[in-house]
Formats: structure tokens, C-alpha cells, sequence
């Protein structure tokens, strides 16, 4: 049996002094192949005397299992070896910049815009979108601003002829909704308005947004809840609101809207003027006049109304000094806000 | 509108500061704009008396004086006036005092010699001869009394009273006057309002009705006019304290007729006009319509050509007045004038404003007109007028007057109820809370149980319902107890955006996600754009009265302005980047714009810099038909758009409807706005791509089946296109044909010259089988033969 001992030895020697898997196999079939030299043993066979041949073959096949066992091993060692070389190779510096899916972004004045309508379609605000190229009627008339009135004249309102004209606020939206809904009505109306104004702080295309509510017995009170909750969440949980009396031709009682300052929280800063207060917007009782015009009957229904400038927002927001950025399409500018 | 502090305190019992006065006057509508603090910064300015004065040793035109300063002692004070003289008694500016302006003063050397302070003209105190007669000589002011030395000069001139600049809203022109806002100010401090001195006497020799013809045929824009005849006027100057009112509202003294006008106009708010008697011919004053053509010289000696317009006062031939605006050459009141007519009428606010814009020519009466005069201050006024007439002792005051009225004024009674008012302001004030806060606004309130009557005072015509009563409670009730609620009463709705509004959204979300950026740019455009990319202008939306030409049409399309937005950022060294707007463009319907123009909205995208291609803005419009028009035929049609480049560039359309373009433009039209670098945009029409939007989705069963691919490359002239080849495999491939995608196109060694080769990704495969070899292959066989005998394209 010094053959079979000499076989042992030298299968688990050529086994360990391989290095690849392929090298592997070739040792596997030089021994336990089909033509290996231990199978070739079994061959053997019909040499062997009868009564030998039992423990013959018992000892052929432990030598095999023996030998197979040899190989197993090796080959789980040879593949976990490849398997750490692979991710040896494949390493990466994991700080190297990342391969950039570049992002564009939303204009701050949209992000604002979407921000505020966010914030109404919670309270069940429909957001109603009218032409910017407007009848006097709409613009004017229905929202008692008779004609000859000063907020009229010609220096500050865009006309395309004595009749049409570029709508110079968002208001006329409250009345095309109120001509075509029965309360109960809340919507939000924002927009592109225009005015013949041009520096720094005005720009002759701006936007607005403007917000009615039309139901039984909406008061001052709900306004000032209705902006309490605006302001909350388009500044932050601390800002509060101050009415002001004001005149508006189409609010009775009109107020205008202060909120605390956002930078110094109300303590004075140059950006409220050292007031702690800043103004925000314009809002009102809708008046009666405006209700009747538009075929609402003011003695069972009232209305709030206010309109407030995204552009003012925006640059109270983002600390914009110059209105004129938002319109320059400047990327380096752009990019700099959220990403929507 | 200027209101000074002390006049206030002339009907007022103020007993709080000014400041506190200020946050009063907020809480109840009137902000305070500014403060100004009328010679705030004067400081150690005091009287002393010159008692020597010697000429300098050492500089012909300074002198040396010395004088007693009081308390300050004696002191040396180089000066270069000359009015000065030895005994006279002037300002001095001690060490370390500062002066009107802010400027300071120290002690120091001239010419060797020390000064202890300057003598002070009276530009250096802030004042003119109008707050104190001699302050405006050249030279130093000389104090014309005997006065203590030693003493503050800012105390015994009287300068320091605050004035406030308050915003007077377009619904209170009756707070347009130091008499309206000491209204409000009692109203607000809970203290009575002393009215004005409006008592006189007259002569019962005198009659304006026996001596003049007053009539007034124009009663629509003149419904009230009275007139006054005062004889054997003194005209001269008037006395400093008037003087010196007129001085801190910003107005200079002329005599003492005109400036009773000017003080009437600032104290009640009525304009007043004054005619000398001797120039009206045949004693005469009609009010009427300007004849066309009529002309008249107004006091500033400008020359003005009416029409029918215009409302002017004439005499028996002439316009003697532009009425509200400013008074005729003709008549005004002269040094030697003898007798005067006084007018206080009321015009028409919106005739007064539309004579002044179209004329061009204003003044604080106009001013005071357009905002609006009410009814009640043509009496006051003029009441007014004639106490000062009398006070002043200018001349004997007619025993009667004109007073022509086109309808009787009557105070307007709201009856209302005490719930409705508190219904407005969402809160619940007693009955007899809201009567008090009426009564001292001056309303004339009468309480029954809930209902409430109340008269509204003449002078407030802004005041028409029980809204307008709710806004006079709360103003004095306060803001502050308004109580946030969240329409407690209201019914609940929906809300939110609607399907439409969503999807531009999420349209603007996918730019986004592409890393485009977004940009708002100007709706208005100037017409040399349109001829610079030779746009369409048969439906141009011109502006009548534009800002410039270059924002004088309404755009048609957005590619123009963001072709400027690229050259912008390019001009800039931001090289790269990509941008897009969803806007509206606008389209006249009719010619003369009869009927509101159209108004479309268009997404529009740009890209630029070095990456960019044809390619990048066609992965745009690919990604969002994907994503909105699924399953929609999607074709590409080389664009024939003179701003566009003719070999890169695409109409699209979907499902045979054009709904926009791709591609670069035009090389010649981004050199003409000042880059020359490639700008590629992408144009889409909002309405059209809706109509192609995805509808309801039922979802296919994806096959249990395997798939066999097959890779085609083909060989074709240069001028097939991808779509023409994709086109025959599709019509070819049979049922089995599930997709087909290109994956490379070469050109170079194996491809001979003018060729290109295309490589296609076919995809086979069956719902309810495995296909076999043989069926796929007949299919290839197919497409082969026919893009060989409809493209001439072979296999590579």
C-alpha cells in the first residue's frame, strides 16, 4: 500500500504549490480525474483476488474522498485569495468628487409663490389664474375704482388702448371668480401684474397674489387668523401681525399688514427702519360695492380680500437689495436658491 | 401733509409729547412719516451785546469785538461782518455750540488772534425775515429788542417746534389741513376740539351783492361758490406769528391778503382766491365752461389754450381765473390794490385734476382740490378769511355775500344696527362703546336697543355704510383687540391646485431635474426683436404708453428673451448653463384690440456652453413626451424658422400637431446679441401638449416569455435619417417586433466616403409563446430587403 500513501503525499503536495484555480483543476484531473491516477487504480480491480477486492475499493474511494477534500480546500483558499484581489482592484478613493447629476433650481420668486399657495390649499384655497391683458372693467370698475379716479392715470398703468390694458394688480381675479362661483369662495389668485415704474425697488413687471374669501359672517377676525397662519409658515412659528388702517377703493375697512422683522425679531434692525415691523401687505372687508357688482348679495355675504407682492417677499426672504437681479437671469444668482 | 405741533396745540389741549402723540395717531390710521424737528440741533446759540470793536492788526477785513455775553462773561469774537456795529445786540455761537445745520463751532485763532465763537446770521439759525424781520439781511442777525444777554437765542426766537409729515389717506381729504387732523387728534386723546376763531365785523356800508354780479352756470363742476367783497384794503405785511406759520409749512410771506389765502388753505384746507375788484370788468364774475380755443395767463405768466374742458372764472368778457388751479394775471392782487373779491369754492375733484394733468401746470390749490374739498369747509374758509381780515385790520368787510349752490348739502343718516357693525370686525363691542367712539368723531349717534341712527358730519363723505362705521370703531377701539379666528363660520372646501396647475408643475419639476434652472424674464419686448429674428408681427400686442421701446410689445415668443439671457450670462464668463421660463405670450385677436387679446403659454428652455448640443435640448423635449405624452407618436420635421439653424433644428410634433421646436439658433442672430457661442433652445406650447397628455393608464402584462434580441447595423447615404430607417423596421418587423432602439452611428474606415452606419437594438418577442429562431430571422430578412429598396441601405 505504499502506492496509495505515495499518491496521498503527492496530490496534497502539487494541491498546495498551485496558485490559480485553473492550475486547480488540472492537478484535480491528473488525480481524481476521469484518466487520474487514482481511477486509474479502480482499473486495477480485475487483477485483485476476489476475496481482496472489497477492501480494495473501500480503500480506493477513502484515498478519493481523502484527495477531494485536499482539492475543496484548496480551491475555497484559491477563491477567496481571487475574490480579494478582485476587491483589491476594483478599490476606489472613496473621496474623489462625486460623478455630478447637476440640478437645476425653481426661481426664488416661484419658490415664494408655491410657498404661499401651499400654505392656502391647506385651508382650502383654489388657486384661479386670470388674463394678464385685462378689461377696464375688471381691472377698475367692478372693483370701485370709478373711472377719472387718481389710481388711474396714465403714468402708472400700462394701456393697450382706452379699454384694454395690462392689469396693473391680481385683483381683477377675485372678480372673475366671484362673476362665476357661489360662495362658499377661497381662492388664490397670483400673477404677472404691470406698472410703469422702473428702479431699484420697482420693477414694471412684477408679481402678486391675491386671496378672497367670500362666505356668511367672515369678519376682521378671520383675516387676521387666516395671515396669522400665512405668515407662520412663510417666515417662521415667532412672526406675528399688526393691522394698520388703510384705504383700499375696494376693502371697507381696509388694513395694511406689518409683520415682525424677520432679522432682528422685532427688536429694530435697517432693515424694518428700527421699527420692528415690517410691511407686507394690503387686505380688507371687501366692500360692498365690489360684492354687488359681481352679483353677490352683501347682505348675507361678506368678503375678505388682501394682495401681496411675491417680489417684496422674496427680497425680505432672501435679502435681495435689488429687484432688478430677480429679472437678469443670471445663473451664478439662480443657483443659489432651493432646489424647488 | 405738514402738520406743526404747536398749531396743533391751538384747538387741542395736547398734554402728551410728541412722540406719544405720534403712536396715537398711527394706532388710528395716520402714519407718521417723518418728524422733523424744527432747529433740534441748534445748541449754545446766545445773546450778548457788542461793546467794542477794533479792527484787526493783522487783516483788513476782520474785526476784533468784544462782548458781554451775560452769564458767559465778556469775550473777544474776530468776525468779518460789517452790519455789525458797537451796541447792538446779536446771536453768538459759544465754544463748542453747534448750529441749524449740525455744523459745530469751537473756539480757535484767526489771524493770530482769539475767537470765543462766531455771531450767527440768520441762515445760520434756520430762519428767514418770515420768522423774524431782519433775519434774512447779509450779514449777522441784529436783534431789534433790548434783550437779556446771556440767554438761549433758539428759546426767544422760538425755534423748536416739531412738525410731523403724515400720510394722509385718499379716503380722508378732510384731514388735508391742520384743522382736520386736530379733528382727530381730540378724537383720539378723548379732549374737545376748539374750532377756530371764525367771528368779524362788518360794515353795513359795504355789499358785495349791490357792488359785483356773481353767477355760476357750470354747477356740475362748480357747486358751491361764494364770494366776499372787502373795500379800502391796506395791503402790507403781515404779522410775524401768521408770518412765521406759513414759515414752518414751507411757505414764504407775499402781503397780507395773499397770505390770508395761503394760511386759510393750510388751517381748514379750503383754496381761496382773492380778485382785485378793479381789474373783473363790469364788476362781474361768471363761472363757466373755457370756450375752445379761449386762452389765459395765469399768475406765473405761462400762457395756456382751453377747451371745453376746463372750467374757468371770467368776468364780464374774459377768464380772470383757471378755477382751482391758479389765478389770471389779469386780476391779482397788486401793492396799491383797493378792493378785493375773496372766492371759496368747491370744484369738481376729478375736472380740477384732469385741467392740471393736461395742462400741465399745478399748484397747492390744485393739489388741495384733486384730493377733494368737502362741502362744510367753502363756509369755514372763508368765516376764516374774513376773522383774519378783521384781525389784521386790512380792510371793511361787506355785510353780505354770494352764495351760489347747484344743490342743497345735506348730512348723510345711516341706520344700521350695533350687530352689523360688530359682524364686520368679527367682534362683540357694547351698544354704547360704539356710540361713544361715533359721538367723538362727531357723528351724531342715536341708540335704540341694537338699532343704531347715526348722522355722518358733512366733512366726512367717505362714510356711506355701516362698513365704514365698523373701520371708525375699530380705529378707535384698537387693531389690537382684534382676535385671530379661522372662519369659524365658513364652510369647509377642497382646495389646492387643480390637474392643470399640477402638471405645470411637475412640467417645471422635470426642467428642473434636467438642471435647468428657472428664469423670469420681461412680458415686453421691443419690435426691432421682432425683425431681428423675423418673427410674425400680424397679431402684435402694441403698449400705448411704454416705459422705452424696448419694452413696448407683448412678447409672441419666449426664445427671444432667453436667447438674451444666454448672451447675458455668456457676457459674463458663466460659460455654461441652462434655463427655462413657462410664461404666457400674447396675440391680438382683432386689430384694434376690441376683445381681450389670447393669451398662450409656452415653456421655453436654453442651454449653452460647451456640452451642449443639439442633442441636449432634444433629450429635453424626448424626456418630457415620456413623461406627459406616453405612447404618443412623436415626430421631428426639420424647422424652416428663419432664427434657427437650418441644418439643427426641428419642428415637433405630436400626433401630427405641431406643438413646438428644437435646436440651435440661428449662428447670425446670437453673433446680432453679442455672443459667438452656440445657444440651443427648446420651445413648447402648453395648450397643444396638454391636449396630447397621457389619459387613463391601463396597465399591460408584461410577457412571461423570453425575448431575442437581434443587433442591425446598417450602411445608408448620409442623408437618411434615423427616424427614415426606424420607420421601415417598425412597418416590417411584424407583430413580434416589440421595440427598436438605435445604439451607435459611424463613420470612418470601414464605411465608405458620404455613408454612415447605423447600429439598431431590435427586440422580439410574443405575449403567449416563446418565438422560435426561424420566425425572427424571416422578420430580419423582411427589414433587410425593404431598407435596401426603400433606403438603399445595405448590411454592414
Amino acid at each position: 500500500m505504499q502506492e496509495f500513501d505515495e499518491l496521498r503525499k503527492q496530490a496534497k503536495t502539487e494541491a498546495e504549490n498551485t496558485v490559480s484555480l485553473g492550475a486547480l483543476n488540472d492537478v484535480r484531473a491528473k488525480f481524481i480525474g476521469k484518466n487520474g491516477e487514482i481511477t486509474a487504480l479502480l482499473r486495477q480491480m480485475k487483477d485483485i483476488p476476489f476475496e481482496e477486492r472489497a477492501s480494495f475499493g473501500k480503500k480506493v474511494n477513502d484515498l478519493k474522498e481523502e484527495v477531494s477534500a485536499i482539492f475543496e480546500k484548496k480551491e475555497r483558499e484559491l477563491k477567496e485569495k481571487e475574490r480579494e484581489d478582485r476587491f483589491k482592484k476594483e478599490a476606489v478613493d472613496i473621496t474623489l468628487p462625486g460623478n455630478a447629476v447637476k440640478v437645476g433650481g425653481a426661481h426664488p420668486l416661484n419658490i415664494v409663490k408655491n410657498k404661499i399657495i401651499d400654505a392656502f390649499c391647506g385651508l382650502g384655497f383654489e388657486v384661479f389664474e386670470g388674463p394678464e391683458i385685462d378689461s377696464d372693467y375688471y381691472c377698475f370698475q367692478a372693483l370701485n375704482i370709478p373711472k377719472d379716479h387718481p389710481a388711474r392715470d396714465m403714468q402708472d398703468t400700462f394701456y393697450i388702448n382706452d379699454n384694454i390694458l395690462l392689469r396693473p394688480h391680481t385683483s381683477p381675479g377675485q372678480v372673475r371668480t366671484m362673476e362665476n362661483k357661489k360662495p362658499p369662495i377661497k381662492i388664490l389668485s397670483p400673477g404677472r401684474v404691470y406698472r410703469a415704474d422702473d428702479d431699484a425697488s420697482h420693477s414694471p413687471m412684477f408679481h402678486q397674489i391675491e386671496g378672497l374669501v367670500v362666505d356668511k359672517g367672515v369678519s376682521l377676525c378671520d383675516l387676521k387668523g387666516l395671515l396669522d397662519t400665512f405668515v407662520k409658515l412663510i417666515f417662521d412659528e415667532d412672526t406675528k401681525t399688526r393691522f394698520r388702517p388703510s384705504y383700499f377703493p375696494f376693502t371697507e375697512p381696509s388694513v395694511e399688514v406689518d409683520v415682525t422683522c424677520c432679522k432682528c425679531h422685532g427688536k429694530g434692525c435697517g432693515l424694518c427702519k428700527n421699527t420692528g415691523w415690517i410691511e407686507i401687505l394690503g387686505a380688507g372687508v371687501v366692500n360692498k360695492n365690489v360684492l354687488k357688482m359681481s352679483g353677490i348679495d352683501p347682505e348675507v355675504y361678506s368678503g375678505l380680500a388682501f394682495g401681496l407682492g411675491i417680489e417684496r417677499i422674496a427680497m425680505i426672504k432672501y435679502g435681495i437689495s435689488d429687484i432688478r437681479t430677480l429679472f437678469e437671469s443670471n445663473v451664478r444668482f439662480l443657483e443659489q436658491f432651493d432646489r424647488r | 401733509m405738514k402738520i406743526p405741533f404747536s398749531w396743533l396745540k391751538d384747538y387741542v389741549d395736547i398734554d402728551c409729547s410728541a412722540e406719544e402723540l405720534e403712536a396715537k395717531l398711527f394706532s388710528c390710521g395716520f402714519e407718521v412719516e417723518e418728524t422733523l424737528y424744527f432747529g433740534e440741533k441748534i445748541d449754545k446759540i446766545v445773546t450778548c451785546k457788542i461793546l467794542k470793536i477794533e479792527k484787526h492788526p493783522n487783516a483788513d477785513k476782520l474785526s476784533v469785538c468784544t462782548v458781554d455775553a451775560g452769564k458767559y462773561g465778556t469775550l473777544q469774537i474776530i468776525t468779518a461782518a460789517t452790519n455789525v456795529f458797537e451796541g447792538a445786540i446779536v446771536p453768538v455761537a459759544l465754544d463748542g455750540s453747534t448750529l441749524f445745520n449740525g455744523e459745530k463751532i469751537r473756539k480757535g485763532k484767526l489771524r493770530g488772534l482769539e475767537s470765543c465763537g462766531m455771531f450767527c446770521s440768520g441762515e445760520e439759525l434756520g430762519i428767514t425775515d418770515d420768522w423774524y424781520e431782519g433775519a434774512s439781511v447779509h450779514g449777522i442777525l441784529i436783534f431789534r429788542e433790548d434783550l437779556p444777554l446771556g440767554e438761549s437765542v433758539k428759546d426767544i426766537l422760538g425755534i423748536g417746534d416739531v412738525i410731523f409729515d403724515v400720510n394722509v389717506t385718499a379716503n380722508r381729504p378732510d384731514c388735508q389741513s391742520v384743522l382736520g387732523m386736530a379733528r382727530e387728534v381730540a378724537a383720539v386723546l378723548g379732549k374737545p376740539l376748539k374750532m377756530p376763531d371764525l367771528s368779524y365785523n362788518t360794515d353795513a356800508g359795504v355789499s358785495t351783492l349791490k357792488t359785483v354780479k356773481i353767477t355760476d352756470d357750470a354747477f356740475d363742476l362748480c357747486p358751491r361758490y361764494k364770494g366776499r367783497l372787502i373795500k379800502d384794503v391796506k395791503i402790507g405785511p403781515s404779522p410775524e406769528w401768521m408770518r412765521r406759520r406759513l414759515f414752518s409749512m414751507g411757505l414764504k410771506s407775499i402781503n397780507n391778503v395773499v397770505d390770508i389765502t395761503n394760511f386759510v388753505l393750510l388751517e381748514i384746507g379750503q383754496p381761496m382766491h382773492a380778485f382785485d375788484l378793479r381789474d373783473l370788468e363790469g364788476n362781474e364774475i361768471n363761472v363757466r365752461r373755457a370756450k375752445k380755443g379761449e386762452k389765459i395767463i395765469t399768475l406765473d405768466e405761462k400762457e395756456f389754450k382751453l377747451d371745453e374742458n376746463n372750467l374757468v372764472i371770467c368776468d364780464a368778457e374774459k377768464p380772470v381765473a383757471l378755477a382751482g388751479v391758479m389765478g389770471g394775471l389779469n386780476s391779482g392782487i397788486k401793492d396799491d390794490t383797493k378792493d378785493v373779491l375773496f372766492e371759496s369754492a368747491r370744484f369738481a375733484r376729478d375736472n380740477i385734476r384732469k385741467t392740471s394733468r393736461t395742462l400741465g401746470q399745478r399748484s397747492d390749490s390744485s393739489a388741495r382740490f384733486e384730493k377733494g374739498v368737502d362741502y362744510l369747509s367753502q363756509e369755514i374758509g372763508l368765516k376764516r378769511a374774513l376773522n383774519l381780515v378783521d384781525k389784521l385790520g386790512c380792510g371793511k368787510i361787506a355785510c353780505d355775500e354770494y352764495d351760489l349752490k347747484g344743490e342743497q348739502f345735506k348730512e348723510k343718516t345711516i341706520e344700521t344696527t350695533v350687530d352689523k357693525i360688530n359682524g364686520v370686525l368679527g367682534l362683540d363691542i357694547a351698544a354704547d362703546t360704539v356710540k361713544n367712539i361715533l359721538e367723538r368723531l362727531d357723528f351724531k349717534v342715536t341708540l335704540d336697543g341694537r338699532n343704531i341712527t347715526v348722522i355722518v358730519p358733512l366733512y366726512r363723505e367717505d362714510v356711506e355704510g355701516y362698513p365704514d362705521l365698523a373701520e371708525e370703531v375699530i380705529r378707535e377701539y384698537g387693531y389690537d383687540n382684534i382676535t385671530p379666528t379661522l372662519l369659524k363660520t365658513s364652510a369647509i372646501t377642497a382646495g389646492g391646485r387643480n390637474a392643470e396647475q399640477k402638471s405645470a408643475e411637475d412640467l417645471k419639476d422635470l426642467l428642473i431635474g434636467y438642471g435647468y434652472n428657472e428664469t423670469i424674464t420681461y412680458s415686453f419686448v421691443s419690435e426691432k426683436e421682432f425683425d431681428l429674428f423675423g418673427l410674425d408681427k400680424s397679431r402684435l400686442i402694441r403698449i400705448l404708453n411704454p416705459i422705452s421701446e424696448d419694452m413696448a410689445i407683448m412678447r409672441t415668443t419666449l426664445i427671444p428673451s432667453l436667447v438674451r439671457a444666454a448672451v447675458y450670462n455668456i457676457n459674463r464668463q458663466n460659460y455654461d448653463g441652462k434655463l427655462f421660463e413657462l410664461a404666457k405670450t400674447y396675440f391680438a385677436v382683432s386689430g384694434d384690440n376690441a376683445e381681450l387679446p389670447e393669451e398662450k403659454e409656452v415653456l421655453c428652455f436654453a442651454a449653452f456652453g460647451e456640452k451642449e448640443d443639439y442633442f441636449s435640448v432634444k433629450g429635453v423635449t424626448d424626456g418630457i413626451f415620456a413623461a406627459f405624452c406616453y405612447g404618443k407618436e412623436i415626430k421631428y420635421v426639420r424647422s424652416s424658422e428663419k432664427f434657427m439653424h437650418p441644418t439643427r433644428s426641428a419642428d415637433i410634433f405630436v400626433d401630427g400637431e405641431k406643438v413646438g421646436l428644437i435646436g440651435q439658433v440661428h449662428p447670425d442672430i446670437v453673433a446680432a446679441c453679442g455672443a459667438d457661442k452656440a445657444v440651443f433652445v427648446g420651445e413648447i406650447r402648453i395648450d397643444i401638449l396638454k391636449k396630447h397628455f397621457n389619459g387613463k393608464i391601463t396597465a399591460k402584462q408584461v410577457s412571461k416569455f423570453p425575448s431575442v434580441e437581434r443587433d442591425l447595423a446598417v450602411i445608408t447615404e448620409e442623408d437618411v435619417l434615423c427616424d427614415d430607417v426606424v420607420s421601415v423596421i417598425k412597418r416590417n418587423g411584424g407583430k413580434i417586433l416589440e421595440k427598436v432602439s438605435l445604439f451607435d452611428v459611424y463613420r470612418g474606415n470601414q464605411v465608405a466616403m458620404g455613408k454612415k452606419s447605423m447600429a439598431f437594438n431590435l427586440v422580439f418577442g410574443s405575449d403567449d409563446r416563446t418565438l422560435n429562431v426561424k420566425e425572427v430571422d424571416d422578420a430580419i430578412e423582411k427589414i433587410l430587403k425593404n431598407l435596401k429598396s426603400e433606403l438603399n441601405a445595405e448590411l454592414r
